[in-house]
């Protein structure tokens, strides 16, 4: 039951993330990615992680994509048939993507590789995922993190003031 | 396993059933209260064998025939699957929300217990907030697949809107989520059934009364209603992003308003006027504070219960209705000072007080 | 996954399921009587006055950008409120903290005017 649902979820994300780079309109491009990340945020619950599932959907798919849309719509941007870039470009990303594909292959029929110690024998706690375990670690463990997060956060909104109220000579 | 799916789909169907007929409801609501108000008479022209209801056919049978067969027009220059997909987007988020909102305690037949929720999500005002970021989309939508340089404008300042409130409304819900420590809805509108010195119920409206003001500021700001709804300009951007739609997608349009008006009033109905819960009504019926007590069989609890929320709902539709009909619109930039430089500080301020108070008491 | 979540996919679906159909609606039951004016942007009686966009205003993107920033920052609070009583006054100190931090860049903004006129 279980493997065939997220077989269907993987499959829809697979599509989707390939009708981002397939598509020819870039809104609909970006509309694409949305639909990836909140199936992105599915996978998420399928792993037990809930509160990242739903601030993936809050944040991400709502926010950052809400900035790229207004962007795209605000420039106009039209759909765009790019150059094709020379044959010797065209080969080595042709090589690239075949590296990948055979590791993808690799790992598909042969399992993950092991990395020396025993396999992840640890179960992970009931809570796992849950809104108390993750504030509980934030804020022992990973309290530094998230105070430098703070500051990040910070750095972004300067940034932003400074980008947007530049005179442009 | 399948008796769970089974439950979860009558449980969907209920709620889809209350939510429609919400929606149609409110459409009349919205007519004659606005009709009453304005010190008219409002429709009244349709009728079903000279029975016109005070408006009730009309917006209920007429206007949903009506726009049933219309004709679907779709601009040229636009994008065919974005014009259809627009609607869609826009109503799919807000129905979706009330999978969480309790509209009940439990239910017992037999041995089953079930829990009145439809998904009860752990991480539940969560989803909602999950919710409520993916209708933006729907707006922008439709203003970008119109091919229409005003509905471009109106979606855009539309969702430009939505967001700014989106910060006001998590911060407030944050100060609710503190108060009651847990973020399940179902657990929140359970933990207003205590009284406060034996006598008073412990509604939410009681420990957060700024929280409350805040949230309903934008939630109806959220749902663009008036005095907040400049993207839908009715009388300067005709229709503000949806100006190009007819028939059937209109309607959609305009139902997900409604609808949203339903959301907004359910959540406030959860978060601060207790839910389901009936004032000293425990799971075997009424225990007064005098001594009194009135035992019931659990189905009539039940069904009290619910009558209370559809009560409490109906109630706050109706507060929404009345504060269109009664403010003026604010100005676009009057309306982003407002959530930016009112409403995001009040709200961070009044979380932060929240958790000075509370742990000043406990510790 | 949580079993919580299987009432969701069922609204999901049968959510889905009434919106395409009121979609599809729409398409079956009116006439289709196409007609080239039909087509036109409503301009309120005016001639279509041409699609280009022009200038746009960096507002918008100042009003994404901030979004971004206070979505995540509010993102975090959700966590803390939910354990702040077992956290007690160090959890609300280190909370005030940033909070304080991002007040700042709202202050910042605030007074460079970023928040103005949208």
């Amino acid at each position: 039951m279980h493997p065939a649902l997220f077989g269907t979820m993987a499959a829809l994300l697979v599509a989707s993330a390939l009708s981002v780079i397939l598509q020819r309109s870039p809104i609909r491009s970006a509309l694409s990615l949305v639909v990836t990340l909140f199936l992105l945020a599915v996978v998420f619950l399928f792993l037990d992680a809930q509160l990242l599932a739903a601030l993936q959907v809050i944040v991400y798919a709502g926010a950052v994509m809400v900035l790229f849309l207004f962007v795209i719509m605000l420039l106009n941007l039209q759909e765009d048939r790019p150059a094709m870039a020379k044959v010797a470009v065209r080969g080595a990303a042709a090589f690239i993507a075949s590296l990948f594909v055979l590791a993808a292959v690799r790992f598909i029929v042969g399992g993950a590789p092991s990395t020396g110690t025993t396999a992840m024998s640890t179960a992970v706690s009931a809570d796992f995922g849950s809104t108390e375990a993750v504030a509980t670690l934030l804020f022992t463990r990973f309290l530094l993190a998230f105070e430098v997060t703070g500051v990040l956060l910070l750095v972004a909104i300067v940034g932003a003031v400074v980008l947007a109220k530049r005179r442009l000579v | 396993m399948w008796i769970e799916v089974g439950i979860a789909v009558i449980k969907t169907l209920t709620v889809l059933l209350l939510v429609l007929s919400l929606a149609g409801i409110l459409g009349w609501v919205e007519r004659k209260g606005s009709a009453l108000i304005q010190d008219r008479i409002g429709a009244n022209r349709a009728s079903i064998f000279g029975f016109a209801g005070a408006g009730l056919v009309n917006t209920m049978a007429a206007d949903p025939l009506k726009f049933l067969t219309k004709e679907d027009i779709i601009p040229k220059g636009a994008d065919r699957l974005l014009h259809t997909l627009a609607p869609c987007v826009n109503m799919f988020p807000v129905i979706v929300a009330f999978a969480v909102i309790p509209f009940g305690d439990v239910l017992v037949i037999g041995e089953r217990v079930i829990n009145l929720q439809v998904a009860p999500l752990n991480i539940g005002i969560l989803y909602v907030l999950a919710m409520m970021s993916l209708g933006v989309y729907g707006v922008v939508l439709g203003g970008w697949a119109s091919n229409n340089r005003w509905s471009l404008l109106g979606g855009i300042r539309g969702s430009a809107q939505m967001i700014s409130y989106e910060l006001g409304m998590g911060l407030a819900v944050v100060a609710v989520v503190m108060t009651f420590g847990s973020l399940d809805l179902q657990a929140m509108a359970r933990a207003q059934g205590h009284l406060i010195g034996g006598w008073i119920p412990g509604w939410g409206v009681l420990y957060q009364p700024l929280a409350f003001l805040i949230f309903l500021c934008a939630g109806i700001a959220e749902s663009k209603r008036v005095p907040f709804d400049l993207p839908e300009g009715e009388s300067e951007l005709i229709s503000g992003y949806f100006t190009e739609y007819s028939g059937l997608k209109y309607l959609m349009f305009f139902m997900t308003d409604f609808i949203e008006i339903g959301v907004v009033a359910g959540l406030v109905t959860t978060f601060f006027f207790g839910g389901w819960q009936v004032p000293y009504l425990m799971s075997d019926g009424f225990h007064f504070p005098w001594g009194a007590q009135l035992l019931l069989p659990q189905i009539v609890v039940a069904l009290l219960q619910i009558g209370s929320f559809l009560i409490k709902v109906l109630f706050f539709c109706w507060v929404q209705v009345l504060i269109r009909w009664s403010l003026p619109r604010l100005r676009y930039d009057q309306l982003m000072r407002f959530g930016w430089k009112a409403l995001l500080p009040i709200s961070l301020a009044n979380a932060l007080l929240t958790a000075i108070v509370v742990l000043a008491f406990q510790g | 996954m949580a079993e919580q979540y299987i009432p969701i996919l069922v609204m999901f679906v049968l959510t889905g399921g009434l919106v395409g159909t009121m979609v599809g609606l729409a398409r079956v039951l009116g006439p289709q009587r196409p007609n080239p004016h039909k087509g036109d942007p409503f301009e309120c009686g005016n001639p279509p006055s041409g699609g280009a966009w022009g200038r746009f205003s960096v507002k918008f993107y100042m009003t994404a950008i901030s979004f971004i920033v206070f979505d995540v920052e509010v993102v975090f609070f959700y966590p803390w409120a939910v354990k702040f009583r077992d956290l007690g006054w160090p959890g609300l100190a280190a909370m005030m903290l940033f909070a304080f931090l991002l007040a700042v860049g709202l202050l910042y903004e605030w007074r460079k005017g970023a928040l103005e006129w949208d």
